[in-house]
């Protein structure tokens, strides 16, 4: 790229998270943008601070440290654009994902059509459904309105009614939300959505308008039963989150401002990035970022046209962690523990943990209890998401993850992992991805700041991704398969570019890698046994260029899905072997 | 690096806003001297709601049943009382099926508010009123100690302290709960069975500060009429050392347990209040605090989980721990005289 092309100079990024707050600085070095560096302080969303830009402010001060620049001025705030004498920043951007999840109540007409829409809608940030009503809703009004008024929703999201289509039906539902808005005091009433029959709108302002906080429309996000396009209610939705989290915490106004009324929501972010990801590469398969924070744990896929975001508060690992037994249980939790634990140490530890999610693990035994939490967590969001992956994309049985390649990772789960062997097995074991991927750590957490930078500078982020700031963590070949444990069921030969050559036989049940280090490439030529397939048909091989990575070409003949051995001393015994294969210790 | 505030105070000044959740009477005045149980603010609340769609009931139209409606908002009904009637010969009526306030009336249809129930909001804590919350609630102040806590089960009451914690890890059993106990607020070290808190309850306990409980008793004790306030945290962990030296000194004292449930960014903790005698007023407790050498610590996860010690000294850059991860941190020398490295985030000042 001609730097000539290049504008804007540098760009400082803040990430304002629930545990930790980030402020990382991309500036052009050789005429391209490259990650320079990254200041972190703890978020100050909570008592008791109670306002975010402290936190910034502080990640800021710390960037500054690093960089022997100045980025505030005397009053702490931030120096745009760059001066004459080399303080400041020429842009700002700001993500968020701080905060309480927002109580949301959605609507929609027929239960598997519009109210699973607004759902999915819903599920796209950083919400919490806590009612839903529809035309089964077998309520009466006025106990929809008693349940209102007891969950006192902050968000509503409505969906219904095809475009010119039904409107009485919607009415009727529409009718407690007004009457429960109406008897909550002003400052209570929730925010609505209307992403319903666009012929509704004027019905919809009269009915809700003046007892609502602030009501919004977006494009029908069911246009017809067969069609759902949720991406422009997306967007929509992602301000709305920004704008009650600025009546939730302070700071949150001043930070917008300072981005220029730019601020996203971090999923949100991410999940755009991961879009362009997907149309910048055309790859057949899927991309796939893992987000694993304090808040939740987000999951964003791209497949060409077609893109999914989940926000799972319910599996994050921050202060809701003993709600992650509302869907798993302690002996599921464990069975990803490399140390024999009991079930009351692990129950001890969740409700420990969620009082100080910020803290991290000091010993092995508390390092291995968060692991295998982080493994449970990550195995159900994928589970949930995969049930709102589009039809029709490539995948080799229906049952088990899509294609995917490449996989993007990070969040706070992962900097918890010393090593990338362990974080490499942690999301093997969660993922549980198929065929042949490369996997890309993001150590910084760059993905969803490129995601809301690229609003104002589409060049940044492709110059950053290239410029390898994220860690790859090598190829990873996960073949399909059934078979005795120790049988062999796919061999390889990595050719190197001196000209070298390196062999495998895999056998079921065991990880195996090939060195291939970072920068390096090679052609891997693939022969499967006993009706394997790893992506090119069972029985079938091939041969692929593949890349390096921090620990090369990985072979996981674990098979799909992963069926760990019931005797606990002879798993633990396996994942031990596993991790230290990988090098994770 | 700024650190986490947990207060274990022997003498400070404890200033608390008391607020109903819905908007009210405040009944309390401005400079007011409070005990715990006298109410400073009050109001009404309405759990449930009646619609009659009195349009559909008389078989017209939303216009037409507008204009036979009755009543109007704000009236208050009896039950089976006549809110609209029909025209015709043999008129059909519609009553109210419950007795109620009338909150909306339009488009053919009336809304009730049903079944209300007053609510008192008691001072909580012995002090003076310094400030009026128009509609709200009180802002009251008292002097004394003050020890945080970690979890409590949404209740609060006083009386006075009895020392059941022979030690700080001390088991509370049924047995050793007797009459002699009564209204009063019992300190122990831990609980293990649901028959304790039942005991405690029969009593009746006025409260019980506890060290820490079991994760599968947590329900019985959310279900406790009487508050129950857990210092450390869950499973088997002792008492820490500031708050058990402060509680136990403090036996035979009327205290205040407040415990309230935990909320991050409200800043709301569960707490036990213990009012005392000053002649002036003591320092606030400082709600940041630096990490630095000789602040006095406590460690929030493994290895030492709840002890307390003192910083010796900040370690430069980042040190690596034997989970293999790499933190900034301090070294630390506890109580038993044990140095030990532990990561700043793991760490929180008391005082």
């Amino acid at each position: 790229m001609p730097s000539s092309i290049i504008t804007s100079n540098s760009l400082l990024a803040i990430d304002v998270g629930a545990a930790n707050t980030r402020a990382v600085l991309f500036d052009v070095i050789e005429g391209e943008y490259r990650f320079i560096a990254s200041g972190i302080a703890p978020s100050t969303a909570e008592a008791p601070f109670k306002d975010v830009s402290e936190g910034a402010r502080n990640a800021v001060a710390n960037l500054q440290k690093i960089l022997g620049k100045t980025l505030l001025d005397s009053s702490r705030n931030i120096i745009t654009p760059t001066q004459s004498n080399g303080s400041g920043v020429d842009a700002l951007v700001i993500t968020l994902s701080a905060g309480p999840t927002v109580k949301t109540v959605v609507v929609g007409l027929l239960k598997d059509v519009s109210l699973d829409s607004a759902r999915r809608l819903t599920e796209t940030s950083y919400t919490r459904i806590i009612d839903s009503m529809s035309l089964s809703d077998q309520r009466k009004p006025d106990q929809q309105i008693d349940s209102l008024m007891r969950v006192r929703p902050e968000l509503v999201v409505i969906a219904g009614g095809t475009d010119g289509g039904a409107s009485r039906s919607i009415q009727k539902l529409l009718e407690p939300i007004g009457l429960a808005s109406f008897l909550m005091p002003e400052e209570k009433r929730p925010t609505v959505l209307f992403a319903g029959n666009q012929k509704m709108e004027e019905e919809v302002k009269t009915l809700v308008g003046s007892l609502s906080t602030s009501l919004h429309f977006s494009p029908n996000i069911r246009p017809s039963l067969e069609t759902e396009d949720i991406d422009p209610a997306e967007r929509e939705l992602a301000r709305m989150i920004i704008n009650i989290r600025k009546r939730q915490i302070k700071g949150v106004d001043l930070l917008d401002l300072w981005s220029g009324g730019h601020m996203l929501p971090t999923a949100y972010a991410t999940g755009r990035m991961v879009r362009f990801l997907s149309k910048v590469y055309g790859s057949p398969k899927g991309i796939l970022s893992v987000d694993m924070g304090a808040s939740a744990t987000v999951i964003a896929a791209a497949f060409r046209n077609k893109s999914t975001l989940k926000v799972l508060p319910q599996f994050s690992l921050g202060q809701n962690l003993v709600g992650l037994l509302n869907y798993t249980t302690l002996e599921n939790i464990l069975q990803w523990s490399s140390l024999d634990i009991s079930n009351g140490v692990l129950l001890d530890y969740l409700h420990q943990k969620s009082l100080y999610p910020a803290t991290i693990a000091a010993t092995q035994e508390d390092l291995a209890i968060s692991q295998a939490i982080a493994r449970e967590a990550l195995y159900l969001a994928m589970q949930t998401a995969r049930k709102d992956f589009p039809q029709n994309i490539a995948t080799i049985k229906p049952n088990l993850t899509p294609l995917f390649d490449p996989i993007l990772a990070g969040g706070g789960a992962l900097s918890d992992a010393s090593r990338p062997g362990q974080c490499l097995l942690l999301l093997l074991d969660g993922i549980q991805p198929v065929g042949i991927t490369t996997i890309i750590l993001d150590q910084n957490n760059l993905l969803p700041l490129l995601g809301v930078a690229a609003s104002q500078n589409n060049i940044l982020p492709v110059q950053v991704l290239e410029s390898g700031a994220f860690l790859s963590v090598g190829t990873v070949v996960s073949p399909v398969v059934s078979a005795r444990y120790g049988t062999s069921i796919l061999k390889a030969k990595l050719s190197y570019e001196n000209g070298a050559e390196a062999n495998i036989d895999l056998k079921f049940g065991s990880i195996e890698t090939l060195p291939l280090a970072n920068g390096e490439t090679g052609k891997l030529t693939i022969q499967t046994l006993r009706g394997a397939d790893v992506g090119f048909g069972p029985s079938r091989g091939g041969t692929i260029p593949v890349s390096g990575g921090a620990l090369g070409v990985v072979f996981d003949g674990r098979g799909r899905p992963l069926d760990l051995p019931t005797d606990p001393v002879r798993r633990r015994e396996l994942i031990k072997k596993w991790n230290w294969t990988l090098g994770g210790g | 690096m700024q650190a986490p505030v947990h207060h274990i105070i022997g003498l400070t000044t404890i200033v608390r806003e008391r607020v109903l959740p819905i908007s009210g009477n405040v009944t309390a005045r401005i400079q007011q001297k409070v005990t715990p149980n006298d109410v400073v603010a009050e109001t009404k609340w309405a759990r449930e709601h009646v619609l009659l769609d009195v349009a559909r009931l008389l078989n017209v139209s939303s216009n037409v049943a507008e204009r036979l409606v009755k009543c109007q908002v704000n009236d208050e009904l009896s039950a089976n009382a006549e809110i609209a009637k029909g025209k015709g010969m043999f008129p059909k009526s519609v009553k109210t099926p419950r007795a109620g306030r009338v909150v909306a009336v339009g488009g053919g249809q009336v809304l009730m508010e049903v079944g209300e129930t007053k609510i008192e909001l008691r001072a909580g804590i012995p002090g003076t009123v310094i400030q009026i919350l128009p509609n709200k609630g009180v802002v009251i102040q008292t002097a004394g100690g003050l020890i945080q806590g970690v979890w409590g089960n949404g209740r609060i009451d006083s009386g006075v302290l009895v020392n059941l914690a022979d030690a700080p890890d001390t088991v509370l059993t049924p047995n050793r709960l007797d009459v002699s106990l009564r209204g009063s607020v019992i300190l122990a070290g831990l609980v293990k069975d649901a028959d304790t808190l039942e005991a405690a309850a029969e009593l009746p306990a006025r409260g019980l500060i506890i060290a820490s409980i079991y994760p599968s008793l947590l329900q019985k004790a959310r279900e406790m009429r009487y508050p129950i306030l857990v210092t450390d945290g869950f499973g088997s962990l002792p008492m820490n050392s500031a708050a058990y030296k402060l509680l136990t000194t403090n036996a035979k004292r009327e205290v205040t347990v407040h415990a309230e449930f935990y909320d991050r960014y409200t800043g709301a903790r569960p707490e036990v209040i213990i009012p005392l005698p000053t002649s002036s007023e003591p320092p606030s407790p400082r709600e940041v605090a630096e990490f630095s050498p000789a602040v006095q610590v406590r460690m929030r996860r493994p290895p030492f989980m709840g002890m307390v010690g003192s910083i010796v000294s900040l370690k430069s850059g980042l040190v690596t721990l034997s989970s293999g991860l790499r933190a900034n941190a301090a070294e630390v020398k506890l109580e038993n005289g044990e140095t030990v490295i532990a990561p700043l985030v793991n760490l929180e000042v008391v005082g």
